[in-house]
């Protein structure tokens, strides 16, 4: 056991099982105080399952843990919290009900009026500043949960943690849902703690902010260390190599030949942003990224166009028709397709098996007199499954058991096996692993080299040069700027996502 | 149907024993009247199961029996109207009040407890007004004849509100497990937005459900009218929407939406008019009746519940050993 004196967190030769699945095995791992360690790792290569023997959620079957030099066995979330690991999720669980203070101090609210110990609200709201000081976050311990940005949320638990005097922090995918401005400045909040001897284990999907923030990256692969990378050595290709075993072949590199432009939106107005017409166009074949901050009206103008919200003017037209699209079956009709954002929420059916999610947009073509054809129905399913690659044990199962990119794609496939001409995508890729986005990326080219019409719409940097042969790029509803292929860079795209020459570094940015 | 098993052998079970216990379960004439219930409960619990397959719930029904059962005498005796054309105004009333409850839900978004809440005060109110609080009879059914022996009659022996639940039952099985509707239905309750992404027109989907559980309430209405002989508007009906809802739930609808099957609404009704005559036949107090019937309902949904959580787990297990190398 390793008893150095900076070191916080020791754990070796951790070994779980899933019922017949070995999750863990003989995993080590280590934390100095005041290191931030990037875990990576595809999905399923163990590391949430090490983050939750970490956290008290599950009992390790084997192996030994020990913080701050003190063998221990951890056994609930609470014994965690009290150890000093703070879990912070991917998804945020603040009570929106509360104000921020209120979130901070859950459930160790300060009390008043002796016996009949309410809450002090004074003392509350005090105690609260200090840590919100510490985070920059330039909020009024008052401000009602509901009406922070997701940025602000995660901070108001970063806070939480810290009032809990959490020595280490767990971050699980703490950027999946920021934009880049916010990441940003989510990485300073990091390096800061770092400064004040917090230590912080971060994972993360998108390697370079681990290149930018890690001083040490512990890479999983199936359920075993892979490898470990510090200083200088942690690079892009290196940890790639790490979690997949072997090199990973860049997304294929956007055909430059340029179509006639072919589908064209004109002052698009939506109901969120109902004073910014919007007008743009793209080509077929073409992949036409769109970037923003979070809220800057990107989902909301795709869900207008395709008829999921009600438009409040605006007209949408394609190869020269224009089409009256008022809900979605009429969008789907004119092989308009938007792919939701949240695949849980919206792009799926969890309950509901592969077969049944596959067929749902286009029940209508796989029945007779109402009657659902199912032989037609299992021939579809079969047919993209292997076009997809989705790994399922079989058609009959239930979505919701999959791994989150096998999930994506049966999301794709739902509107794949319906020949699209313009398809909308909405964060194709948020929360799947390397070797799944890689799938996604070629299916997209495939789809624009097929004649497909593509917008996608990212908050991923990297993924919006690398797949994009042009990028919109919106601020607050309106369309600040776009950029070609040739002039792509993140500086140009950053500057126009925060509001363009006029009004740059206003707006979300100096909070 | 392999949920359907456990209510099923529920239900088998229960009715071996109490036929063991007392042979007169078996006699004709109690064979006969137990189906003739099971057939009135039975046709307006599917409706009920449609719309808590799209996560609402329909409190209305038993006032709804109510309303009906009284504009349908007076229609009958008192307005001296033909009988095709009473019917045809009591279905058509009773599918417009579920389509009025499914306006309300979709385009307000109110929740459905509260619309049908206020069904169920409303309708009970309205028949104690239109029949003066006083019991409306038929009388010597004088010009309905056929009705009354139609709706009190049997075939071969089997009493008609049974057939028409066979029948009845028959067709939404096949438009809930095998028609375009009923995928659509299960979707809608089990994930409105994502099945509005597919291109379902969600609200015209779950309004339909209302409509259907108003339509059924209503053939529901006329024979218990006709059972009943009389309608007494302040007690007729009343609680009976209980046993749909109970009766739905039994046969596997969650209330949280998106599961259902009509086997088992179906044999949920049969278990629960089996229980009332177990009551009876073994000199229970029927003062218990309802003690007896909640035990059993209670039982019934917690089983279900653990086994669900196996198959849940089973179901992840397979998947993992698929991921696994």
């Amino acid at each position: 056991m390793v008893t150095a004196d900076d070191t916080i967190l020791s754990m070796c030769g951790i070994d779980k099982r899933f019922s017949g699945v070995h999750a863990l095995r003989s995993v080590r791992l280590t934390v100095r105080r005041g290191e931030v360690l990037a875990l990576i790792g595809e999905n399923g290569a163990g590391k949430s399952t090490l983050m939750n023997i970490l956290g008290g959620v599950i009992q390790p079957d084997a192996g030994r843990m020990a913080i701050d030099g003190r063998e221990d066995v951890i056994r609930d979330v609470s014994h965690a919290m009290a150890l000093g690991v703070a879990f912070i999720h991917q998804e945020l669980n603040s009570l929106d009900n509360l104000d921020v203070a209120g979130n901070v101090f859950l459930g160790r609210e300060p009390r008043c009026w002796g016996p009949l110990r309410l809450i002090d609200r004074h003392r509350l709201h005090a105690a609260t500043v200090p840590y919100l000081e510490r985070l920059g976050l330039a909020v009024h311990p008052d401000t009602p949960m509901a009406s922070l940005s997701l940025a602000q949320r995660q901070q108001v638990e970063i806070a939480r943690a810290l009032a809990l005097e959490a020595r280490l922090l767990i971050m699980d995918e703490p950027t999946s849902s920021l934009t880049p401005a916010e990441t940003g400045r989510l990485l300073q909040v990091i390096r800061d703690l770092r400064e004040t001897g917090v230590s912080v284990i971060y994972i993360s999907h998108r390697l370079s902010e681990v290149e930018q923030i890690a001083d040490r990256v512990e890479v999983l692969r199936d359920g075993q260390n892979a490898g470990s990378l510090s200083g200088k050595a942690i690079q892009h290709k290196a940890m790639v190599r790490l979690m997949v075993g072997r090199d990973l072949d860049v997304p294929a590199g956007p055909s430059l030949q340029t179509t006639a432009e072919c589908l064209h939106v004109q002052d698009l107005r939506t109901q969120a942003y109902p004073h910014t017409p919007i007008s743009f166009s793209a080509a077929q074949g073409q992949i036409v990224g769109f970037a923003g901050l979070v809220g800057a009206g990107r989902s909301e103008m795709a869900r207008a166009i395709c008829g999921m919200d009600a438009k409040l003017s605006g007209t949408v037209s394609l190869a020269g028709h224009t089409l009256r699209i008022e809900r979605v079956r009429d969008a789907i009709a004119h092989g308009v397709y938007l792919v939701p954002e949240d695949r849980r929420q919206s792009g799926l059916i969890v309950e509901m098996t592969v077969r049944e999610n596959i067929t749902l947009p286009n029940l209508a073509r796989y029945s007779r007199a109402g009657l659902i054809d199912r032989a037609q129905e299992a021939d579809v399913t079969e047919r993209e499954c292997r076009a997809l690659n989705v790994v399922t044990p079989s058609p009959e199962t239930q979505v919701g058991h999959l791994s989150g990119g096998n999930q994506q794609k049966i999301v794709l496939s739902k509107w794949l096996s319906m020949e699209p001409k313009v398809a909308f995508f909405d964060e194709p890729t948020r929360g799947i692993d390397i070797g799944a986005k890689a799938d996604i990326y070629r299916l997209i080219r495939q789809l624009a080299d097929g004649g497909v019409v593509i917008v996608m719409i990212s908050s991923d940097m990297e993924e919006l040069l690398a797949v994009s042969d042009r990028i919109v790029v919106m601020h607050e509803g309106r369309i600040t700027g776009t950029v070609d292929r040739q002039a792509f860079s993140e500086e140009t795209i950053m500057h126009l996502a925060v509001g363009g020459p006029d009004d740059g570094g206003s707006g979300r940015m100096s909070l | 149907m392999k949920k359907d098993l456990g209510i099923l052998l529920v239900f088998v079970v229960l009715c071996l024993v109490l036929a063991l216990l007392n042979p007169r379960f078996l006699c004709a004439t109690n064979l006969q009247n137990t189906a003739r219930l099971v057939g009135m409960f039975g046709i307006f619990s599917i409706g009920i199961g449609f719309v808590i397959i799209t996560g609402g719930i329909d409190l209305s029904s038993g006032s709804l029996f109510s309303l009906l059962g009284v504009l349908l005498c007076l229609g009958l005796v008192d307005w001296q109207l033909p009988w095709p054309l009473v019917v045809a105004a009591v279905l058509g009333l009773g599918g417009l009040l579920g389509w009025f409850h499914g306006l309300v839900v979709t385009r307000l978004g109110i929740q459905p407890f509260i619309v049908t809440l206020c069904g169920l005060l409303w309708y009970r109110g309205m028949a104690n007004f239109l029949a003066d609080d006083s019991t409306k009879g038929f009388g010597n059914c004088q010009g309905f004849e056929t009705l009354a022996a139609f709706a009190t009659g049997n075939v071969l022996g089997v009493p008609v509100p049974f057939v028409l639940l066979c029948v009845i039952g028959a067709g939404a099985w096949v438009v809930l497990h095998r028609s375009v509707y009923g995928r659509y239905l299960l979707a809608v309750g089990k994930n409105e937005e994502a099945a509005r992404f597919s291109g379902v027109n969600t609200k015209r989907i779950i309004t339909s459900a209302y409509v259907i559980s108003g339509l059924l309430g209503a053939v529901s209405a006329v024979f218990f009218a006709f059972y009943a002989n009389a309608v007494q508007p302040s007690s007729h009906g009343s609680f009976y929407e209980l046993f749909g809802i109970a009766a739905a739930v039994l046969g596997g609808c969650s209330l949280r939406g998106g599961e259902g099957s009509v086997v088992g609404v179906l044999i949920g009704a049969a278990l629960l008019q089996v229980l009332k005559n177990l009551v009876n036949l073994l000199g229970i107090r029927s003062s218990l009746d309802f003690a007896v019937m909640g035990t059993v309902i209670f039982l019934g949904v917690v089983i279900d519940e653990i086994l669900k959580r196996h198959r849940h787990q089973r179901g992840l297990r397979k998947v993992q050993e698929a991921d696994s190398p």
